[in-house]
């Protein structure tokens, strides 16, 4: 049986936390909500605490943080319309950089893999590239308008400058630059939920990818390139998406997260129905129509919706989560 | 300018009667379960944005449009707009969201949706009040929440 243990609860927020994100070592995470303030919280002995308060970046909300690949910078999005980027070049965290440029709320920002590209989405249902230009100092690459709704969410390929977001427009694009001309272009569109998706997660190789969704499903998808064996038809792409397994009947309510572990393959999911599920691929599972099995049900994981769930970077099976009251759960996960 | 009304001249409907308070409902070591009509009585006398008349008099909602589930802490209100390309519905069904959000324990999982083919553009409102998100940054909107805020000033 596998369990998933309550480490420890954390309170400090006011209102919804909306997300949390780990430090690429997983000693240290972020969060952030509501309460327009980013926590730092660290281990000290068994415990975790607060480390650090970073206060007066954002005027509304902050939606979403995220470390960059080498852990010295923190870029945070907001309802405000701006993406603030935090360093301790000064021995602490300050505000040194604020992108500006979304019409209204931001959404979502992720660092790429080589930490040289951010990518940013919102509500005025666009996509920003934007490239490290120099100390500070930050520089649109690209806008990429191909979403037709608020786009909620975006995530970088693993290994590879490779873009995907998710939209309330129910479909998943993937972005990447035109060697020839320095171009950004969407690449694929991945159709096949039937609302919202509010996340997605790469696995370990990039070669896969798990969204969920208003529509109370994930979806798995697979990457067929130029060599596939079998015979997937890439009508003159270099590659082709195919939504290779669907997990329907496991969530009452809408899906907000999903996490993929880089370590044990396993995926972990946030649902408005207050639950933390952990699923597991197959034993004998078909590598191009995988199954999983729902390996863990954590009823009652938190008193509301739970809005973020992600895996500690470092495999030790830790689980991170937060939610709507203001909660913020450490959980260990183990299989017997 | 002043807009004109999208329905300029509405359907007006009587009142319904208070709540009868029973005995059970004094005594204190009875658990009074949340129920229809008490879901009914925290929204019957939201305003509606354009008439000076509630939502219970113009029929948008009423009780048996109200479902309660408290062991799954399930409330789904299903409101009808007085015509089918009101424009006022998602304000209206902010309202109702806004105002149960407030009044009601938060272990409640609240839906609010437009009775099923009352409205044209019923998906899109029902998609746009059940994201939660969209519904958050709106309540950060001071004159949105300005406005809602005269809606439910009679709850």
């Amino acid at each position: 049986m596998a369990k998933l243990e309550l480490l420890q609860s954390l309170s400090g927020h006011k209102g919804i936390v909306w997300n949390v994100s780990w430090h690429p070592l997983g000693k240290i995470f972020a969060s952030c909500g509501e309460d327009k303030i980013i926590k730092l919280w660290g281990k000290e002995g068994e415990s975790w605490s607060t480390k650090t308060v970073l206060v007066d970046g954002h005027q509304r909300t902050i939606r979403e943080v995220s470390w960059s690949p080498c852990g010295n910078f923190i870029a945070s999005a907001s309802f405000d319309g701006t993406t603030a980027v935090w360093d301790k070049k000064s021995g602490q965290f300050e505000c040194n950089a604020t992108l500006e440029g979304h019409e209204n709320e931001v959404k979502s920002v992720a660092w790429s893999p080589s930490g040289q590209l951010l990518a940013t989405c919102g509500r005025d249902k666009s996509v920003w590239v934007w490239e490290v230009a120099g100390e500070d100092e930050y520089v649109c690459e690209a806008v990429l308008n191909v979403h037709n709704q608020d786009v909620k969410k975006v995530a970088w390929h693993p290994s590879s400058d490779i873009l995907a977001s998710a939209s309330y427009d129910n479909t998943v694009k993937m972005y990447k630059e035109d060697q020839s001309d320095n171009d950004w272009t969407c690449v694929a569109t991945l159709q096949s939920h039937e609302s919202t998706v509010w996340s997605l997660t790469f696995d370990k190789s990039g070669k896969r990818l798990a969204t969920c969704s208003d529509d109370r499903t994930v979806k798995i998808w697979q990457e067929f390139g130029p060599d596939n064996q079998e015979g997937v038809n890439l009508e003159d792409r270099e590659s082709i998406w195919k939504c290779v397994c669907t997990l329907s009947g496991y969530h009452t309510r809408c899906i907000y997260d999903i996490t993929w572990c880089t370590s044990t393959g396993l995926i972990a999911t946030a649902c408005g129905d207050d639950i933390i599920r952990v699923f597991k691929e197959t034993d004998d599972s078909d590598p191009n129509a995988p199954t999983f099995d729902l390996i863990h049900t954590k009823l009652n994981a938190h008193s509301q919706d739970v809005n973020c769930v992600k895996w500690n970077p470092s495999g030790n099976q830790e689980l991170v989560s937060c939610s709507d009251n203001g909660e913020v759960k450490i959980w260990k996960f183990t299989e017997q | 300018m002043t807009k004109l009304a999208d329905n300029v001249n509405p359907d007006v409907y009587d009142k319904g009667s208070e709540r009868e308070i029973t005995s059970n409902e004094r005594n204190e070591d009875i658990v009074d379960e949340i129920d229809q009509r008490e879901v009914f009585d925290l929204i019957r006398n939201i305003n509606d944005p354009e008439h000076p008349l509630t939502l219970e008099e113009l029929r948008v909602i009423e009780e048996k449009n109200i479902f309660v589930d408290n062991k799954q802490n399930v409330v789904n209100v299903y409101f009808t707009p007085t015509i089918p390309h009101c424009s006022m519905a998602t304000l209206i069904g902010l309202s109702i969201r806004v105002q149960l959000l407030r009044a009601l324990p938060s272990r409640f999982k609240v839906t609010v949706e437009v009775s099923e083919g009352t409205h044209m553009s019923e998906h899109a409102v029902n998609k746009q009040l059940a994201d939660k998100e969209r519904v958050a940054a709106a309540l950060e909107n001071n004159n949105l929440v300005q406005i809602i805020n005269q809606c439910i000033v009679n709850s």
